[in-house]
């Protein structure tokens, strides 16, 4: 019998949880909300774990800073795990129940996909942090995103390939959404470049080894370089694999390539490895006349130094999207939603971290070709390169 | 490169998969045959080992940090077995699935908070990330013969534990007639624990050699597990060298697979083999029938 | 004998109890948490037919999200795939007519030609009674770990299908499901407005599903699954078609995970693969463990309330670690579930403060209900 009553102790304990975490989210007083849906658990935390980090550092640094117009914002934040529908049932919440301002997120475009519709329905400013086209194209009135468009990474991509001499290529991708929508536009664009795909296979997220993927790829006549679409740690393992099999070819890395924790699993596998990224990676190279290099540095150094852990490019959409829902608030003057999202159309050169942002009613990404730049690995570090 | 060279790259690519799942499932298969408990929380076994083993790599030479991975990891076992299993000995299997599964989720979940979600390795053991050792054109990294001369080892140890020692001869007595085995003096609950302490060893031990291959991070345990599992059962529940076959089998089935079809559906014709194996010959294709009985028909 | 409501009494409460629950809502200004009852009473329906499964026939069943997905995407690839580019085919002429066919607009104002949700529902039931009968049939010859092995296996496949296929949306899965009408003037849908109604839509299917199984276990059937569940060889050596019953209980649990799939994909307006993941399976598992497996009435409680607290986010980051610990933390703890003893110590607190054989008010409560066949039988052997 006393389990049972351990076991009803531990039930009511965790309803009264619930209860008290239910009441203490409800008092804000005259703060702003905004609401961030990010999976920080579950199959895409590597996405959002850094995200969520970087949101709240950003919202701490500004609340402790005086807020905007003397108002305090405050960050509700919702885990949604990877799960789609728990996503729905979040945005809900924010727009019905915490009557936010704007949502930040979700991690994922599957996700993001999800709830567009929705945010659009109920004029709920949506500023997502995944990178898929789709999003932002066709145009959701109230629907912005933060990362770089993939058009605009392949477009580096297939540039560099031709400066390089590459027509013919093969694409691995994985089987996430980032990976998905990343092959289309390869697929797309692929004809108008002049470029051939020769060889197209997906891979599982959590892969363990590639090596028979890449075999066919061996074996596949006339392939000259490599396009890894992916943002999983698995990226490594393509890098290894190529090179214990003896495969020289370039290999080229997508935007997901961002975060030196990949490049260290990688090793020496993973030096001359070519991907457009935003300037984060490299800002001790920027010129200090660089729009962007204050704020990048700045970031950086908080983020580094109060989670002791490398900066990934992930975190900096994040950084993004709470950057443009303040600065637009702060245009907009007064908390009024469809007066911010007004004001988040009109932001016209706003140094992010990827890049500066030229919002318009057409635009809803604001970042164009120059965002991206093309880097290389040397010597375990991340470069500009250069030809 | 030439068409045979390009299956026997095919071949070893599965062979290097293979060995994954094979140390997988050899630990999986120990404690199935001493306790007859199938335990899914195997995998995260492996990665607890290639976790700890990571951070004490950072203060300790390498053969130190494996050696307290394996220590640290194989204590967990005998803890969960204490906590857990000890009182649990009449319930259906049912429940022990489900204990396992549970335990799976959350051991998961204390390393996703005790570490991060971050990925993390342990350096090749020789060599480094691009070299590779070539058989006529098609190449193989040195790590896989780590993880097969792991795998051999650790066969030919159990085989002798088993067969040969007392603890050994204890634990096959006590999961093939408890009663007699306890009339006879064994303790059995300790058989038990030590079966798990032992099967959680090799599953970090295993969580080691593979690290430089699939490098570590919390969720790698579940898909492990479940390939691990699927290779037991394909070689044959309870007995250690079915189940590196079958885990071989089961990468030479991906590799091959990869090699016809897009390599999105890998997984699915591994699963769909899995399935006819089991509902055509249950009992895998080493294992003995009528061991325990599988089938009610 | 302890005093016990009549079935029929018991229903018409918490029929009762659902009405009342959004107009307490409503008062008490909270009436957005509907929507996640909601969904969560489209959950409880999965877990409910699992308790079919482990509960009565004592099957294990790791793949029940994969019935759920199956059903989900059967409905949203068909009620969004835009039939108008095949219009040169002939026989769409006459479709287009047809009741089968929906025009309507996507999000973007373009207009669409899609199959009605209800023949996509239809297809839905169809494909997952055809491949539970598939996989059903062999796998439930097998037993404990093998079942387990192989009801596991068939979610991957699954899974990895709908990741690795263009027309699923692969990892981004489906969005844009139209809204459901069902006719009498109800439509499922999640906009705002019809909250209230959805949420009856949901509780009335749930209330359904609940009395049919509820005659169900009560039936030949109901008890020749006890049967299987306690002795299997005994159940086959009474002439039991052991193997028939056993598939029976599979095709029904996995067609109401199936039918859960399309409703909630059409209140959602949409469905990704993590529903068919292995994670999700075992999530139904924990919930069905959470209420006692063999309780019709606790597992449907338990599984509302919980996925009600997840959905909500009340668990943060630890949500996976919560199904986890309460997993292991009832089978091992209480393995005939939480709500049995709850109910034994109510009934003990009542018996003290009452005289013998008056009527507790305990009896009055509807989760009361279930905790009893089992007790009844342990009564009846000591009496």
């Amino acid at each position: 019998m006393k389990r049972t009553y351990l076991l009803v102790a531990g039930i009511c304990a965790l309803g009264a949880q619930c209860l008290t975490q239910n009441i203490h989210a409800a008092a804000g007083g005259d703060s702003i909300k905004i609401g961030a849906i990010f999976s920080v658990t579950g199959p895409a935390s590597f996405l959002g774990a850094p995200e969520e980090k970087t949101v709240r550092l950003f919202v701490d640094k500004l609340n402790a800073a005086g807020g905007i117009h003397g108002r305090r914002v405050e960050l509700v934040l919702k885990d949604s795990g990877g799960s789609p529908e728990k996503a729905v049932s979040f945005a809900k919440q924010l727009i019905e129940e915490e009557k936010v301002l704007a949502i930040i997120g979700p991690s994922t475009s599957g996700e993001t996909m999800q709830i567009k519709a929705l945010c659009e329905e109920n004029e709920m400013i949506l500023v997502s942090c995944a990178a898929a086209e789709v999003i932002v194209n066709p145009t959701a009135k109230y629907v912005f995103k933060t990362p770089q468009k993939d058009s605009q990474a392949v477009t580096w991509i297939y540039r560099t390939m031709k400066d390089k001499g590459v027509r013919k290529i093969a694409v691995v991708s994985s089987n996430d959404g980032f990976g998905a929508a990343g092959k289309k536009q390869l697929e797309d664009m692929a004809p108008a470049e002049g470029i051939e795909i020769l060889a197209n296979e997906v891979y599982d997220k959590q892969a363990t080894d590639l090596t028979d993927i890449l075999t066919k790829i061996k074996g596949t006549r006339g392939v000259q370089a490599i396009v890894n679409w992916s943002i999983v740690p698995a990226q490594s393992i393509v890098a290894k694999n190529m090179r214990q099999l003896g495969m020289e070819m370039p290999l080229f890395q997508s935007h997901g390539f961002g975060n030196r924790k990949y490049v260290e699993q990688a090793g020496v596998a993973a030096e001359g490895t070519l991907f457009p990224a935003g300037r984060l990676l490299v800002v001790d190279e920027l010129p200090d006349n660089h729009p962007q290099k204050a704020l990048l540095a700045a970031y950086k150094k908080d983020y580094e130094e109060t989670y002791k852990e490398d900066v990934s490019t992930f975190g900096g959409h994040a950084y993004d999207a709470i950057l443009v829902v303040t600065e637009a608030l702060k245009r907009a003057r007064r908390p009024d939603r469809a007066r911010v999202r007004d004001a988040i159309e009109n932001l016209k050169g706003l140094a992010g971290t990827a890049g500066v942002f030229n919002f318009s009613p057409t635009d809803h990404t604001g970042l164009d070709l120059t965002s991206f730049e093309m880097l290389t690995v040397k010597d375990g570090k991340f470069a500009i390169y250069r030809k | 490169m030439e068409s045979g060279n390009l299956e026997l790259q095919y071949f070893l690519s599965g062979i290097t998969k293979g060995s994954i799942y094979a140390v997988v499932a050899i630990g999986f298969n120990l404690i199935y045959s001493a306790t007859g408990v199938l335990n899914f929380a195997q995998g995260e076994f492996v990665m607890l080992g290639g976790m700890v083993a990571v951070t004490l790599a950072r203060f300790v030479p390498l053969p130190v940090a494996l050696a307290g991975a394996v220590a640290i990891v194989a204590l967990v076992g005998c803890l969960l077995e204490i906590l857990f299993f000890r009182r649990l000995q009449r319930h259906s299997i049912l429940h022990l699935v489900i204990i396992t599964i549970g335990l799976s989720i959350v051991l998961q979940e204390i390393a996703l908070h005790l570490w991060d979600e971050k990925v993390r390795s342990l350096p090749y053991f020789t060599g480094n990330e691009i070299s590779s050792l070539k058989f006529f054109g098609a190449a193989i990294s040195p790590q896989v013969f780590w993880v097969l001369a792991t795998v051999a080892v650790t066969v030919v140890l159990l085989h002798i534990f088993l067969k040969y020692t007392l603890p050994g001869r204890a634990m096959r007595a006590g999961s093939s007639n408890p009663s007699a085995a306890m009339l006879a003096g064994i303790n059995i609950a300790n058989m038990r624990t030590l079966a798990f302490g032992l099967s959680a060893a090799i599953g970090a031990l295993a969580g080691c050699v593979i690290s430089p291959i699939t490098m570590t991070h919390y969720e790698m345990g579940a898909p492990l597990a479940i390939k691990g599992f699927a290779a037991a059962i394909l070689g044959g529940l309870g007995n250690p060298m079915a189940a590196v076959l079958g885990g071989l089998m089961v990468g030479v089935l991906e590799a091959y697979s990869v090699s016809r079809l897009p390599a999105a559906y890998s997984d699915v014709t591994v699963f769909a083999v899995l399935l006819l194996v089991l509902f055509a010959r249950p009992h895998g294709f080493w294992g003995r029938p009528g061991g325990e009985s599988v089938r009610e028909h | 004998m302890k005093p016990r409501l009549k079935p029929g009494l018991s229903f018409t409460l918490l029929a009762a109890a659902l009405i009342v629950v959004p107009w307490i809502l409503r008062w008490a200004d909270m009436e957005y948490c509907l929507t996640q009852l909601t969904m969560s009473l489209y959950y409880a329906i999965v877990v409910l037919g699992l308790c079919l499964v482990m509960g009565y026939a004592g099957q294990v069943s790791l793949g029940h999200g994969a019935f759920f997905a199956i059903g989900g995407y059967t409905s949203a690839v068909l009620t969004t795939c835009d039939v108008s580019k095949w219009q040169t085919a002939a026989w769409l002429g006459w479709i287009k007519q047809s009741p089968f066919c929906m025009a309507r607009e996507d999000l973007f104002g373009n207009p669409i030609l899609t199959l009605s949700p209800w023949v996509a529902f239809f297809a839905a039931m169809a494909l997952a009674f055809v491949v539970a009968n598939l996989i059903g049939y062999p796998a439930l010859r097998l037993r404990g770990h093998y079942l387990a092995m192989a009801t596991l296996g068939f979610g991957m496949i699954v899974n990895k299908v709908i990741l690795g296929t263009a027309f699923t949306g692969a990892a981004d899965g489906i969005n844009g499901v139209p809204e459901w009408n069902l006719g009498l003037g109800l439509t499922v849908s999640g906009k705002r407005a019809l909250r209230i109604e959805n949420y009856f839509i949901a509780s009335g299917l749930l209330l359904l599903l609940l009395v049919l199984l509820h005659n169900l276990v009560r039936s030949r059937v109901g008890r020749a699954l006890q049967a299987i569940h306690d002795r299997e060889t005994a159940a086959n050596a009474m002439g039991i078609n052991t193997a028939l019953y056993k598939l029976k209980a599979f095709v029904l649990s996995a067609l109401m995970a199936a039918m859960a799939g399309v409703f909630l994909t059409h209140y959602t307006a949409g469905i990704g693969p993590s529903e068919a993941g292995a994670l999700k399976s075992v999530r139904y598992v924990a919930l069905a463990a959470a209420g006692g497996m063999s309780s019709l009435w606790g597992v449907t409680g338990m599984s509302t309330l919980l996925n009600y607290m997840s959905l909500r986010g009340l668990f943060g980051s630890y949500d996976n670690a919560v199904f986890g610990l309460l997993l292991i933390g009832i089978v091992s703890l209480a393995p005939e579930g939480p709500l049995k003893p709850l109910a034994r110590l109510l009934r003990r607190f009542v018996g003290a403060c009452r005289p013998p054989n008056a009527v507790g008010p305990d009896a009055a409560r509807p989760d009361n209900g279930p905790a009893r066949r089992a007790s009844d039988q342990t009564q009846c052997l000591f009496p």
